[in-house]
């Protein structure tokens, strides 16, 4: 094996499991903070890769510009989706919650395939390369590695730094405590469910800037943030990002030795496996 | 459950519904009633599992896709009839869930669920790899394998024939289930599962056999299917929106009762069947049944026989 291919294609792998973490960081938050899985993640990753794409297109934004105006109204999103669906279901059995979620995204595929139909887009934008032997650096995905490390920095601080954070941080650790210190918990869910969705329409506009994609393609990135949360343990945002670098190592390097087409079986058999022997993630739970 | 009025029932109006295109001879009406027939044996298996034991099963489908596979592999490799095939498949894929049930059903709540959504994932990635089963491209039936059965137009009969006795045996079980011991079982588990386990249900057992129980079926049914269909693939065999829709089509009726994943399926194949032809609602088919479903689990979360059994003490005793 060469050692060259082998170090080029795991830096790629790498820079792509920056971007995965952020996904994933988004529904590992939800889980944390009001125990709900969100099974509209997908759809909301690929409204996201289509706020980007629109704003691009027909508003002659700057995709970089635009993510952070996707960004916003992904917040506006979840919450609204908060409010619509999950609320009433949030002490009811896991069934409900996750049907809730999922009647969500039937909503939003069903709309966005009436709207945008299933063809491939993409946004055609190049930011140079940089070239260090064997390792070739694309501009577009060097940028969204450091989006994704301002964002998780950004979230970071947020939840530990903040007065509105360390009440998400409360309520996801005790809602009925925090209730009694005085802290609004409802609309402080709310809130989280709206940083969740924020982050995953966040990832969904970066990726769009490299790969093409349908209102679909949220399906593939929602399959592997659930596996990034397993890995970095459920409700854990730092394992998150750990997890997405890990998921995307992985990514790079199998396919250099066997054909790519088994990425999928080792990822949903490692998934599986851990759930088994490590629910609680490589890192625990926070 | 012989002297229950209320499964005879249940019985004469499967049946009833089921010889309808046999006694028309109608070719459309045997089709519609084939996707029924289907409908309502997934649900009503996945009910076993969602409804009487309350664990979230998103890979319900896996086994019907996994069934069809190792169905076709036999008829279409090994040259096997169309029955034992099926029954094969069927033992096949419940020994599959039995060996599986006992590790993952340890899981609980979410964490079950998305090992369900995993497995299916899993399965599938790894069947468009399989060379024994097609890779990617999957198995197309030589036509000529339907001579063996009189002919295509009488395979279709003779599979049809096959499922309708099949719905009758799973809503059967499903029923029987319901008033045994084992599934009192179940039921305790879904309502508390430490309390049954001090009560003295042996959970894991009692578990596992649920999960083999609910994945005989829906493993018979995916032969039946791609019998008819004479080709399988991974994509078709393994849609998490089918798996996702047999959720709803029980929530709809009502999950833990015996007509409810009927009666849901039913209504569920009726109403998409009317959405997707319908010039309004043609490209918002999946939205509209997004919405239904919110509706359901805000407002109506026993589903339709639910309601009516809380709302009608008195229909308690004949809809079960």
């Amino acid at each position: 094996m060469d050692f060259r291919v082998l170090l080029a294609s795991l830096i790629d792998g790498l820079m792509l499991g920056f971007v995965y973490g952020l996904a994933a960081m988004g529904l590992t938050l939800i889980w944390g903070v009001m125990r709900v899985i969100n099974l509209a993640h997908g759809p909301i990753i690929a409204l996201g890769m289509f706020g980007v794409y629109l704003l691009f297109i027909h508003g002659g934004v700057n995709p970089y510009l635009g993510l952070l105006i996707v960004a916003f109204l992904g917040l506006l999103f979840g919450i609204l989706i908060y409010a619509l669906a999950v609320h009433r279901v949030l002490t009811a059995p896991h069934l409900s919650t996750l049907l809730a979620t999922f009647s969500v995204n039937m909503m939003i595929i069903g709309v966005g395939t009436a709207l945008f139909t299933t063809t491939p887009r993409n946004i055609d934008i190049s930011l140079g390369r940089l070239v260090f032997g064997p390792v070739v650096l694309l501009g577009t995905r060097l940028v969204a590695v450091l989006a994704a490390v301002f964002i998780t920095a950004a979230l970071y601080l947020f939840l530990y730094r903040t007065t509105l954070g360390k009440m998400v941080r409360a309520v996801a650790s005790n809602r009925a405590a925090a209730e009694l210190m005085g802290i609004p918990s409802s609309r402080v869910l709310a809130l989280s469910f709206g940083l969740g969705t924020m982050l995953a329409a966040a990832a969904g506009g970066l990726i769009a800037t490299f790969f093409p994609f349908t209102i679909l393609s949220g399906g593939t990135y929602e399959l592997k943030s659930f596996v990034i949360c397993v890995l970095g343990g459920l409700g854990n945002p730092t394992g998150a990002l750990v997890g997405g670098l890990i998921l995307g190592a992985l990514e790079g390097l199998i396919p250099t030795f066997m054909p790519v087409s088994y990425v999928p079986v080792i990822e949903f058999l490692l998934f599986v496996l851990l759930l088994l022997l490590r629910p609680q993630g490589l890192f625990g739970e926070r | 459950m012989w002297r229950s009025g209320s499964w005879w029932l249940t019985l004469a109006l499967l049946l009833g519904a089921g010889l309808s295109p046999v006694i028309t001879g109608s070719a459309t009406l045997r089709e519609d009633m084939f996707l029924i027939l289907m409908l309502i044996t997934l649900a009503s298996s996945l009910n076993i599992l969602l409804g009487y034991t309350g664990y979230v099963n998103f890979g319900h489908i896996v086994f019907f896709g996994l069934g069809g596979y190792i169905g076709f592999y036999l008829m279409h490799r090994h040259g096997w009839s169309l029955w034992p095939a099926t029954v094969a498949a069927g033992l096949a894929t419940a020994a599959l869930a039995f060996a599986l049930g006992m590790i993952i059903l340890r899981l609980r709540g979410a964490y079950f669920a998305l090992a369900t959504i995993g497995i299916n994932e899993a399965v599938r990635a790894f069947v468009a790899n399989f060379e024994p089963f097609g890779g990617a491209t999957g198995m197309s039936l030589n036509f000529a394998v339907y001579q063996a059965y009189g002919g295509a137009a009488r395979a279709l009969w003779l599979a049809y024939g096959a499922l309708l006795a099949l719905a009758l045996i799973t809503v059967g079980i499903s029923f029987a289930v319901k008033h045994s011991k084992f599934g009192l079982g179940l039921m305790a588990i879904r309502e508390d599962e430490d309390a049954a386990l001090v009560l003295g249900v042996r959970g894991p057992q009692v578990k596992t056999l649920a999960y083999a129980l609910s994945a005989l079926f829906p493993g018979m049914v995916g032969v039946l299917f791609f019998f008819k269909n004479g080709n399988i693939e991974p994509g078709d065999a393994f849609r998490l929106h089918l798996s996702i829709e047999t959720l709803v089509m029980v929530m709809l009726g009502g999950q833990g009762t015996v007509w409810g994943p009927i009666l849901g399926a039913a209504l569920y194949e009726r109403l998409r069947g009317y959405l997707l032809t319908s010039p309004l609602f043609k490209n918002l088919h999946l939205a509209f049944a997004g919405a239904l479903l919110l509706m359901i689990i805000l407002f109506v979360p026993a589903g339709f026989i639910g309601w009516l059994r809380a709302r009608f003490p008195v229909v308690r005793r004949v809809v079960v």
